[in-house]
């Protein structure tokens, strides 16, 4: 195959379809700039649940030797043993209690650590500021309260918390969003497809002579058709690169310089998230304009 | 060469067939006339051969092949065999002369140099030597079909298949055509020829086989376009 004879009938066929070619960059570009943010979008969901989310639903958490002054609820000081014994034998009588893990305050350090790895906050804490706590994950979710009027003010505790409460409302509104978006997403992929078929159908019949010679004279069909799924190839792939540097873009101005200045406590979804998406971005589209051009000329170019 | 064995071809949505029972045989080297009024399965039987259609029932063979046994994707290669000129010559009107020419050798992946080399000779050899540059356009008819026949000839076929080549040229033209045609044959390429120029046909006095409504209806070496009485 030469090489050089197959880039000039691209060229031809691009600009002879400048506004079909257009179209397709476009739609592609948007297309996959929403399906980016969507798979980034619960990326971030999945960065903000930490490492009980969904293991557990009440965190029991104990007082630390810090908390004595700063916390009513442990004034008495720090947790004791026969306190933390007691604690959890209780929880292992009730009904509703499923599991109970307890982590200490090392482990807590560990898991924050790994959660907020990105964020300034990583290194504002030290182990011994971690506090003790038991994580209980229950038989059935919806009878939190149960685990809240057993422990909460019990000596030691200083707080019942309901891990969903918190962070349940925030991961519906981006999970509507999320759906919206995809919804979006697979209407502007269906547009992206008709017109990636039209725009090969049109360069297919603009070009019905010479892919005829080329049949008379025993071009192989991979050969008659190669230009085209290029032409579509190339369209794809110029409107991947655009979704990419929108969604560089989107994480810089968005995330970097607007919500996480706004937002100190939420822990953003860093650079290398962006980067894992974009190489699967590039790949779909590439392939995905390919794979519809060549079903498409399987029935307008017989050979 | 070429072989047809009881062959029949319907189209759908067609109640007519437009061939039936079709047998015959072409042997290498021969110069072979088709002719038949329109409708009479002229087209069809060279479709068949350049296997742009299989046949409804019966065996096409060509080049020693069966074509119904032919998978697709071998089509191609089958066809690089053969030499196809038509009424209209379907040359490109953006490519010079010799690039046409070149066209066709490209897109069988032809390495350049060879390219460089079988352009100019073909060229010479149908009598356009020096006019490579020149645009489709700005040549006669009889020219333009130089050119479509130095295309087909270029990847030195077995088979040429000529439909109608002299449909759209004035006598004195067609005869050059057909002049040139016969020195191809001469070469040793195996010529099919469906024409309804009576005056070429009786003039050089080749074998005519003569179709009517899809039935082989004639066999005649040395033969004429209309009957002999």
């Amino acid at each position: 195959m030469r090489a050089q004879f197959v880039l000039s009938e691209i060229g031809v066929g691009l600009r002879r379809n400048l506004t079909m070619t257009f179209a397709v960059i476009v739609s592609v570009a948007l297309s996959l700039a929403l399906a980016g943010g969507s798979l980034l979008a619960r990326e971030q969901v999945s960065t903000m649940k930490g490492y009980w989310y969904d293991k557990v639903q009440v965190s029991i958490y104990l007082c630390n030797k810090n908390d004595a002054s700063t916390d009513p609820n442990c004034a008495k000081g720090a947790v004791t043993g026969q306190q933390k014994r007691a604690i959890k034998s209780d929880l292992g009588k009730l009904d509703v209690v499923e599991k109970i893990y307890h982590e200490s305050a090392d482990d807590a350090y560990k898991h924050y650590k790994e959660q907020f790895k990105d964020s300034p906050l990583a290194d504002s804490l030290t182990p011994d500021q971690m506090q003790e706590s038991y994580r209980v994950k229950l038989k059935d979710p919806t009878k939190y309260k149960v685990l809240q009027t057993a422990f909460s003010g019990r000596q030691g505790v200083q707080e019942v918390q309901d891990q969903r409460g918190t962070l349940e409302p925030l991961f519906n509104l981006l999970n509507g969003m999320n759906i919206a978006a995809l919804c979006v997403m697979a209407m502007m992929l269906i547009v992206a497809l008709l017109l990636i078929v039209n725009t090969v159908r049109v360069s297919a019949f603009s070009r019905r002579r010479e892919t005829g010679i080329m049949r008379l004279v025993g071009a192989s069909s991979f050969y008659i058709q190669m230009p085209f799924i290029l032409e579509a190839a190339i369209a794809g792939l110029i409107g991947a690169g655009f979704a990419c540097v929108l969604l560089v873009l989107g994480k810089y101005f968005l995330i970097n310089n607007w919500l996480q200045q706004k937002i100190v406590l939420i822990n953003f979804i860093g650079w290398d998230a962006v980067i894992k998406v974009l190489p699967l971005i590039l790949a779909v589209g590439v392939l995905m304009p390919a794979v519809a051009a060549f079903f498409t000329l399987r029935k307008y170019l017989k050979v | 060469m070429i072989r047809f064995d009881s062959v029949s071809k319907s189209y759908p949505k067609q109640n007519r067939p437009a061939l039936r029972d079709v047998s015959l045989d072409i042997e290498r080297g021969e110069f072979v006339f088709l002719v038949g009024s329109s409708g009479s399965g002229k087209s069809t039987f060279l479709r068949l051969i350049l296997r742009e259609e299989r046949a409804s029932s019966g065996q096409v063979h060509v080049l020693g092949k069966d074509l119904a046994r032919l998978s697709n994707w071998k089509v191609p290669h089958m066809r690089r065999q053969l030499g196809t000129v038509f009424q209209d010559f379907r040359l490109l009107g953006n490519k010079t002369v010799g690039e046409n020419v070149a066209f066709a050798l490209e897109v069988i992946g032809k390495s350049r140099g060879q390219i460089r080399k079988t352009v100019p000779e073909v060229l010479d050899l149908v009598g356009l030597g020096g006019k490579e540059d020149r645009m489709p356009g700005e040549l006669s008819g009889g020219e333009q079909q130089r050119v479509a026949i130095a295309r087909a000839f270029a990847n030195r076929p077995m088979l040429l298949i000529a439909d109608e080549p002299t449909g759209n040229l004035d006598p004195q033209t067609s005869v050059g055509i057909m002049k040139l045609l016969d020195r191809i044959n001469r070469t040793g390429t195996t010529v099919v020829m469906a024409t309804h120029d009576q005056q070429i046909v009786d003039q050089m006095r080749k074998r005519v086989i003569e179709l009517e409504m899809g039935r082989l209806v004639r066999d005649q070496s040395r033969g004429v376009y209309g009957y002999q009485h």
